[in-house]
């Protein structure tokens, strides 16, 4: 531990939904080559030791691909680099001495679950209103007997790669999840596995957006800056155009 | 009417309304400019008043305006609304701002620009709409011209207007909030139109941001140069 870095940090507490959170400070110790949430333990297991409550914080697979981190680190989703996840997140990216603001995201479509965990099963209640895609059951077929150009199949991957953690939502100004929608319908309208729902789908997932109360775009493209997955604004643009055609189409 | 009731009730739809009227809303500025880009000719305002006078006359021109008020108060209303609508999905806001890093400041502050404008406007409508409409008050309200058109002097209302530095400044800052409105919308329109292309897209983002600054600045400089009396 020969260059441990002082960090000062201000972490949401809220004991529930309905609880009134505040800021409690702490203090820890960290080595710079270590992942936020690692300092998160570090920080944990101090607060066990002098026999408080540890932070409540959503972690899984602690190498980007769950979507399961969060965190609001000074303001911005999953911290100050772009195209990653908090668990990728190194305290290098941090100054010795540093003061470090962690909050939930914030949306009133994610109530808070306890401190720094929300409830993201809107996302979930979206995409079962429609990102699913049908399939017929008995043999797998051969995976080159529909034939997909590659231009599409890159550009559905690319949409594919979203990986529901909510940071787009948490970075809206408007709390609006349409850099998701707009991913998940992409994703499935631009490949031939998704065509028969395809109109159905866009519609669906858009009215149970709007039930969740998340909030409309405003074209900002902050979603897009912080989204770790580097999802662009053009899902957006797709998600228009799909739902426009789907809704002059009467469905 | 059935089919096209989303635009009422979905965020995308609402947000599409936003966006059909902003696009009519650009292509009046861009007629308005042209418009008011013809004192520059200095020539007593005579290109001007010929072209007021035609706006004026024109029935199609007129069923126009009827559209474009309809248009502008939607824009105004839906506007408010969403902005309202998109507040309440965030109760409990952030401590921490992140600034500017994900985003432009005017992107951010639509409402705030448009509110700029709004009261600009209802100011503008009192200098030259009401009068163009309902008759100028003073003397020297008709004029003819050495060709014989006998004309409606809506150049001299403009002039006796910029007389007043407040008036001068108040224009100056009100185009300077629609540069950055437009700044903002004129892109931001076709992305929620769905027109999102690799070809195109970089081609409307580079027209957005030089109509951006062209209009408004063209707007901003007739006050400008008729209270230094550059423009006789």
């Amino acid at each position: 531990m020969g260059n441990t870095m002082n960090i000062n940090l201000k972490v949401w507490r809220q004991q529930n939904e309905n609880a009134v959170g505040q800021f409690e400070d702490h203090k820890v110790q960290a080595s710079p080559d270590m992942s936020f949430l690692e300092m998160f333990d570090v920080l944990n297991e101090q607060i066990i030791e002098n026999g408080a409550e540890p932070i409540a914080f959503d972690h899984d697979c602690r190498e980007g691909i769950c979507g399961m981190c969060s965190m609001v680190i000074n303001g911005r989703p999953h911290g100050p680099k772009g195209g990653v996840t908090t668990c990728q997140l190194h305290m290098r990216s941090f100054k010795d001495g540093d003061t470090i603001v962690v909050e939930p995201w914030r949306s009133n479509a994610f109530p808070v679950v306890k401190d720094l965990s929300v409830n993201r099963s809107a996302f979930d209640r979206i995409i079962s209103a429609g990102g699913y895609v049908s399939v017929n059951t008995g043999n797998a077929v051969d995976a080159n007997s529909v034939l997909i150009p590659k231009e599409v199949a890159d550009t559905a991957f690319q949409a594919a790669m979203c990986i529901g953690c909510g940071a787009c939502v948490s970075a809206c100004k408007n709390a609006s999840a349409m850099l998701f929608v707009g991913a998940k319908v992409t994703q499935l309208s631009m490949l031939p596995q998704g065509q028969p729902e395809r109109q159905s789908r866009v519609v669906a997932m858009v009215d149970q957006m709007d039930a969740e109360g998340f909030g409309a775009c405003t074209n900002t493209g902050a979603c897009a800056a912080e989204c770790p997955k580097e999802i662009p604004m053009s899902v957006i643009a797709t998600l228009n155009r799909e739902y426009y055609k789907a809704k002059l189409n009467g469905k | 009417m059935g089919v096209l009731s989303f635009v009422f009730s979905s965020s995308l739809g609402r947000k599409l309304i936003m966006a059909v009227t902003g696009i009519s809303l650009i292509a009046f500025l861009m007629v308005h400019c042209a418009i008011n880009a013809t004192v520059f000719f200095n020539d007593g305002g005579e290109t001007f008043n010929v072209a007021a006078e035609f706006m004026a006359k024109n029935w199609f021109i007129r069923a126009a305006e009827i559209g474009l008020f309809a248009g502008l108060l939607w824009h105004i209303i839906q506007g408010f609304q969403l902005t309202i609508a998109n507040r309440k999905s965030r109760t409990a806001k952030y401590s921490a701002s992140p600034g500017n890093a994900n985003s432009k400041w005017y992107s951010r502050s639509m409402g705030l620009l448009g509110s700029i404008i709004l009261i600009f406007l209802v100011m503008h409508l009192k200098h030259f709409w009401v009068v163009s409409r309902f008759g100028i008050p003073h003397e020297l309200g008709h004029l003819e011209y050495a060709s014989g058109a006998h004309l409606e002097n809506l150049y001299i209302e403009m002039k006796q207007t910029f007389q007043d530095p407040l008036a001068v400044i108040v224009y100056v800052l009100g185009c300077a909030g629609l540069g950055y409105h437009l700044l903002h919308g004129f892109g931001s329109a076709f992305q929620t139109l769905g027109i999102n292309h690799k070809s195109y897209t970089p081609m409307i983002k580079s027209i957005g941001v030089v109509f951006s600054i062209v209009v408004p600045l063209t707007f901003a400089l007739i006050p400008v140069v008729m209270y230094l009396g550059i423009i006789k």
